[in-house]
């Protein structure tokens, strides 16, 4: 036995981390039950049916002792494994005609956990069980008519009163997504009822409203192809599979090689299945516009893409994004099983990846995964596949430009990031000249302004005089402002004149020889207030933030972490001039006047005076809406500045609520133990943990402050619009101009965009929103915007 | 369901030598973490351009630009420390590997940033790979620096 010596490295830590496996054979054996389940269907040298077979025998074999275990695999295995549903209802199905007991309990099981997953609101595994049980009707599982039976509680469910319009789609979804496993042989075995299942869902669609459709849509025009809603999508497809007789060719069943043994087996029938009534708090799925990018005239010889209304394109599309959901987090995975998809051969593969990647990327209201982590699957795309996959993008680029006037403001600001991103990896090299088109057009047309948007960022990945080597010559004027300070009170400037020059220079010299925060403070004592005598309140004094900020922020301009530290150093400073909105505003300006020319810049100041609470988001989004700087207003760094703001404040409130939940929580569990525990030690340290019933209330006192401020500040940007749009609108009318100018259409795409990024949080305050700002007098096209963010509650 | 290779997020095989403390004191502190090193930058990239490209994964809390010890300029390391370790994970998954002033850059799990861990450790100041190496990196101030003091300030026309 060695003796142990101090620092061992093996100590309590490492061995508890290190999972301890107590292996028994049982255990064994599970396990390579499962990992034979779950390979079943992968690369083989034996064929699909072959070891069907064999598996089937090997677990009817093992049904008594690890029933249980199967069971659960094979749930498991539906729910998230839905592309491979047909080769494990083939498995069901076998095990079935050998006993028929494990059949029934297997049905049983499934549709437990089918009622469980509607009751915990997991729609996609809802869904995935449902196409399993329909499935298992073809494999003759389950009777038609039970399932038939299903079906219709569904309808009846999607009929119901008073229930959310989102709730009523998703039963229409769940039955209509099933049909391309089971309608064949419904149509062949029960055409009646099946006809009648298909007017009931035809009625329930004409009749659904769809105000939310315009406020998803990606493009404001339907050229080339229409944006549809999802569940219009779909119908259009499925009326298309029963026009064709239900003969669908793509899904692979294997259940067909075995129909001899299969229709030997008796059936069981569903048991009634009565959807779980709707609670106020369930949430549903948010519908969604099917996105496309290309038709089949846009993808050379080769395998032709299936028309926007085949059923093909809804199953190639499902299972692709659901291979992005399955290895989203491992992007070299994902890129590599998307290049492996199973259909490849049929298909113009690269073209169906590209599309449902952007259909990802430019989801409204926003993507389900970070921006980055579509532009690296498409990085290590194009990597695997370098003959292809840039051209195929590249052709993709062009095309969302070329339609990139009907785009909206989110998927414009997103198409913005992902490609000076992508550029980024690839050297930038791009035919800047193919899109020459930009310089006849006026600058605030979205081409041109795509490319100065794209340039700005690309200057922040990189430099700018790389900016002036990627652009041709005849681009001269895209290429940004120097990203450099404009110092007015800088020694050569003319800033001789100006009133707070001494003051600055003072400045520059007491903080170089790092002085205190009182030190700074007595520089500026005695600038005078340039404001009359009359609106002198406090201290607000517009010539010392003046000559503080620009100066300060001035000696902090050699990097991020210079000015950081500028105003931490002298933070104190900062609080005592920013005593009011006024001043923080004016603060933000003399930034603005400094900085204007470093978009960057001004982002990570923001982001650091909100941080360090020297200014507050109200004040950051009246300075956005300010007049004096409205030349900046349709540029993408001011909109970035208030979303991080509105952002800041979301999360603010989410931490608060967080920690009220807990701690009331933890008060609950208290009282309830110490009704009931006995032992004193345990009772003292609860007692200690437990937060008094003080603290839970200035909690309570804390969120609703938070609240308070948050719908404050959706008041104000709101009402900023509203009065910024319905002057333009008014000044319009007078004067006999059209509207629809350039600026209308970025500011109103704005006024969209916040409704959509924020909708979860703006949703708490509808209807005070409704009664304050967005009133019937308003004019429509303004009332319009708030009317889709409404229809998305549904 | 099959996953190739080994997760994005794990432990690289790297400990820093310097550690005061035990392997698995060491190996708590980086599963803990939100801390993040960065390496092969170029001595050119700036604190900015990492911000761009960082920020995309999350919100950061601060960069850290690694130093020479002698000239206190940058030497092509840095720190990002992100305020949730969520994030700092989104950056292995979706930054490593990738391009960050045109060179692939490599991030991996840092213990957290401590006074003095920003310089370089190698003996002329700048990191220790950049001692030994024999490539001729243009970013990272050309040759190595063992190979720059053989052959004086002149490099022989065969070598450039």
């Amino acid at each position: 036995m060695s003796r142990r010596r101090p620092h061992e490295e093996d100590d309590g830590y490492d061995r508890a981390y290190r999972k301890r496996r107590r292996v028994s054979e049982n255990q064994e054996i599970e396990d390579r039950l499962e990992s034979l389940i779950l390979c079943v269907g992968e690369k083989s040298t034996s064929s699909l049916e072959s070891n069907l077979e064999g598996l089937a025998s090997v677990l009817e074999a093992d049904l008594s002792t690890y029933r249980a275990k199967i069971l659960r695999i094979l749930t498991d295995c539906a729910i998230r494994m839905p592309e491979k549903c047909t080769i494990y209802t083939t498995l069901v199905g076998l095990l079935n005609a050998k006993n028929f007991n494990f059949g029934g309990e297997f049905v049983e099981f499934m549709v437990k956990t089918f009622k469980e997953a509607l009751k915990a609101c997991k729609w996609d595994p809802a869904r995935f069980l449902l196409r399993f049980l329909a499935d298992l009707v073809n494999c003759h599982v389950i009777s038609a008519t039970s399932l038939l039976q299903l079906l219709d509680n569904m309808i009846d469910a999607a009929n119901e009163d008073s229930v959310p319009q989102v709730r009523r789609d998703w039963y229409v979804f769940a039955i209509l997504s099933t049909l391309p496993w089971v309608g064949r042989e419904l149509y062949e075995k029960k055409e009646q009822p099946l006809e009648h299942l298909l007017v009931q869902i035809e009625v329930f669609l004409n009749k659904r409203p769809k105000k939310h459709h315009n406020a998803l849509k990606v493009w404001a025009v339907d050229t080339p192809h229409p944006q549809e809603e999802y569940l219009d999508c779909l119908w259009a497809q499925i009326r298309k599979l029963r026009q064709d007789n239900w003969a669908e060719k793509h899904i692979a069943r294997p259940y067909l090689a075995f129909d001899s043994i299969l229709c030997e087996a008796l059936q069981h029938n569903l048991p009634s299945i009565l959807p779980p009534p709707h609670h106020d708090s369930y949430k549903y799925p948010m519908p969604w516009v099917v996105f496309r990018l290309f038709d089949y005239t846009d993808c050379p010889e080769g395998p032709i893409l299936p028309g926007a209304h085949s059923i093909e394109r809804f199953l190639i599309e499902e299972h692709l994004h659901s291979i992005i959901e399955m290895y989203h987090l491992e992007r070299k995975d994902c890129a590599t099983h998307l290049l492996n998809f199973p259909y490849k051969l049929k298909i113009p593969l690269e073209y169906c990846i590209v599309e449902v990647i952007f259909a990802e990327l430019f989801h409204m209201p926003s993507p389900r995964y970070l921006d980055i982590c579509y532009g690296s699957i498409l990085i290590e795309l194009c990597k695997l596949q370098p003959s292809t996959m840039p051209q195929v993008l590249a052709l993709a680029t062009e095309m969302l430009f070329h339609r990139i006037d009907s785009m909206n403001v989110s998927c414009f600001d997103r198409f913005v990031c992902w490609f000076s991103y992508h550029l980024s990896n690839f050297q930038f090299r791009w035919r800047w000249d193919d899109w020459d088109v930009c310089l006849s057009l006026d600058s605030e047309h979205p081409k041109p302004k795509f490319v100065r948007e794209v340039m700005l960022k690309s200057m922040r990945l990189s430099y700018h005089q790389r900016i002036r080597e990627i652009l041709p010559e005849t681009f001269a004027g895209f290429i940004p402002q120097k990203p450099e300070p404009e110092y007015k009170y800088a020694k050569e400037a003319e800033a001789v004149t100006l009133p707070g020059t001494a003051a600055a220079h003072q400045l520059v010299v007491t903080i170089r020889q790092k002085c205190t925060p009182e030190e700074v403070l007595a520089v500026l004592k005695d600038l005078p207030n340039p404001r009359s005598e009359e609106e002198v309140d406090g201290r607000f004094n517009p010539l010392k933030i003046d000559v503080f900020v620009q100066t300060l922020l001035n000696l902090g301009s050699k990097s991020f972490s210079h000015s950081f530290a500028a105003i931490s150093k002298f933070h104190y400073v900062f609080k005592i001039l920013a005593e009011s909105e006024e001043a923080q505003i004016c603060i933000l300006r003399n930034m603005f006047e400094l900085w204007h020319n470093h978009q960057q810049m001004m982002v990570v100041l923001v982001d650091k005076m909100l941080k360090t609470q020297i200014v507050e988001c109200s004040a950051v989004a009246n300075w956005i809406f300010s007049k004096e700087i409205g030349s900046e207003f349709t540029k993408n760094y001011l909109w970035e500045i208030l979303h991080l703001t509105i952002k800041k404040m979301n999360r603010h409130v989410t931490k608060l609520t967080g920690e009220l939940t807990e701690a009331r929580e933890k008060l609950a569990r208290a009282e309830e133990s110490s009704d009931s525990e006995s032992d004193e030690e345990k009772k003292k340290q609860e007692d200690a943990e437990k937060p008094s019933e003080e603290m839970v209330e200035r909690m309570e006192e804390k969120l609703e402050a938070a609240q308070a401020d948050q719908k404050n500040l959706f008041l104000i940007i709101f009402q900023r619009f509203i009065m910024i749009l319905s002057e333009h609108l008014v000044r319009c009318d007078t004067d006999g101009k059209d509207y629809n100018t350039h600026w209308y259409k970025w500011t109103i795409g704005r006024l969209q965009q916040v409704f959509l990024a924020h909708h979860e949080q703006v949703q708490k305050y509808s209807s005070t929103l409704e009664t304050l700002l967005f009133t019937q007098d308003l004019d429509p096209h303004i009332l319009e915007i708030f009317q889709q963010f409404v229809s998305l509650q549904g | 369901m099959v996953s190739i290779g080994i997760s994005s997020i794990e432990l690289s095989s790297y400990r820093d030598q310097h550690f005061k403390g035990t392997r698995s004191e060491h190996d708590k502190k980086l599963r803990n973490s939100s801390t993040l090193y960065v390496g092969n930058l170029s001595f050119y990239t700036t604190e900015e351009q990492i911000y761009e490209l960082f920020a995309k994964c999350g919100e950061i809390r601060r960069i850290i630009m690694g130093l020479d010890k002698y000239k206190k300029t940058p030497c092509g390391f840095c720190f990002v420390e992100y305020y949730k370790r969520a994030d700092a994970e989104n950056c292995l998954r979706y930054i490593n590997g990738t391009r960050l002033d045109d060179r692939i850059v490599r991030t991996d799990w840092d213990a957290g940033y401590l006074k003095g861990r920003q310089y370089g450790r190698g003996k002329t100041g700048g990191q220790v790979r950049d001692e030994y190496r024999t490539d001729y990196d243009m970013g990272r101030g050309g040759y190595g620096k063992l190979i720059q003091q053989k052959l004086g300030t002149e490099v022989p026309t065969f070598l450039r």
